[in-house]
């Protein structure tokens, strides 16, 4: 059992890890992939780097700092968020961990797919969260956009509910994974069609698969999903955070780009300081 | 005020018949963020202290009525208003974001 669990090992979760592992509370960060960071070439406007650095070096040096100090820094990919009776359960690819506290310090990553239908038919057949809304696809035919660990995961939270499973990896690899009623098809997608709820899958061949539902699960999951998946509140796609940090669940923060406005290293070492000093107060209270 | 459970049996008297307007939040108790929103409509109801009807729609006991108004995904909170839906809010929502839409 962690103090705290902090998913994201950029400037935002990095700092907040520096800030809990002094206050001597029992930290993990999960760090699953890639952070947005490391693609900057370049950055001149931050402070303390004379002749400024490279995003990824940077990111980098935040890694070992944090592992110097004995933090606890695991490279794996978060899947879902669950809350227990003794707090939180964050499950990955490879484990799952419990926490008193989660930090939620993402980034900002753009996976959100662009399939013309998608976005009207959100919440009428659309869905990002297999565990929330599977149930009413009882008996029923759906699909699940995506290819990696966190498709495959969705897929199986549905497996037992709908009748038939079709992964769509949409142009991508297919996965290797086999159950019964699951179907993989590798076609690029070019329209989901419905007139007031999901009804068709078409691809670019003009070829077609009957759908009543769509789990949108491509890439990683982002900010988006683990709320979605936790009941936090949302806003043009970003967590929505008080100036402590705290987000609408007592015991979970998110700071960093996942929480919108500038992305820029200064903001989300600043969001993570805060959320860092506020679950240490949480628990002290909380002891 | 407290919140009224809604079912099959009573909707069409306490929602369909209601001259007025009535929040209706559909949940399961397998829905985490329906735990989430489940106190911001306790509090909404304490809140409008009777001038709008309040209920909670178990949509595990109630599949054909969570058919029926085409919820796909919980918690679904729906604004009706003489009897006839007219605002639909999907997943955890802002408190403030349904008073406004009740006023």
């Amino acid at each position: 059992m962690f103090d705290v669990i902090i998913i994201g090992g950029g400037p935002a979760g990095i700092s907040a890890s520096l800030y809990t592992k002094r206050g001597n509370k029992k930290t993990l960060v999960i760090n699953s992939e890639s952070s947005t960071l490391q693609e900057v070439h370049k950055i001149e406007n931050y402070y303390g780097f004379e002749n400024g650095i490279s995003g990824k070096e940077l990111y980098d040096i935040g890694i070992k700092q944090a592992k110097n100090l004995g933090i606890e820094v695991k490279q794996e990919e978060v899947l879902s968020v669950k809350i227990n009776e003794k707090g939180f359960e964050v499950i990955t690819n490879k484990d799952t961990y419990e926490s008193e506290t989660v930090i939620i310090a993402v980034g900002n990553k753009k996976n959100k797919v662009k399939i013309k239908g998608i976005k009207d038919l959100e919440g009428k057949g659309v869905s990002y969260c297999a565990i929330c809304d599977g149930f009413f696809y009882r008996d029923k035919e759906v699909a699940v956009i995506g290819s990696g660990n966190y498709a495959i995961s969705e897929t199986n939270d549905l497996i037992n509910i709908a009748k038939k499973v079709t992964i769509l990896t949409n142009g991508e690899k297919a996965p290797e994974f086999r159950a019964d009623n699951v179907e993989i098809n590798s076609k690029p997608i070019e329209e989901i069609e419905g007139k007031d709820k999901v009804e068709k899958v078409i691809f670019n061949d003009r070829s077609s698969i009957n759908a009543d539902g769509i789990f949108v699960a491509q890439g990683t999951a982002g900010g988006f999903e683990l709320a979605k998946k936790l009941g936090l509140l949302i806003k043009d796609n970003h967590i929505i955070v008080n100036e402590n940090m705290e987000t609408n669940i007592k015991g979970v923060y998110a700071c960093g780009d996942c929480t919108g406005g500038l992305m820029q290293v200064s903001k989300s070492v600043y969001q993570g300081t805060v959320a860092g000093l506020e679950v240490i107060k949480f628990l002290n209270k909380n002891k | 005020m407290s919140v009224l459970k809604l079912e099959n049996a009573n909707f069409e008297d306490e929602v369909l018949n209601d001259q007025g307007k009535v929040l209706v939040d559909f949940y399961a108790d397998w829905c985490g963020p329906c735990k989430m929103m489940s106190p911001v409509i306790d509090g909404i109801a304490e809140k409008l202290n009777g001038s709008v009807k309040v209920g909670k729609i178990n949509v595990d006991e109630n599949q054909e009525l969570a058919i029926k108004y085409q919820v796909m995904s919980i918690p679904t909170i729906m604004i009706f208003n003489n009897g006839i839906p007219v605002k639909t809010f999907i997943g955890v929502t802002d408190e403030q974001e349904i008073l406004d839409a009740l006023k």
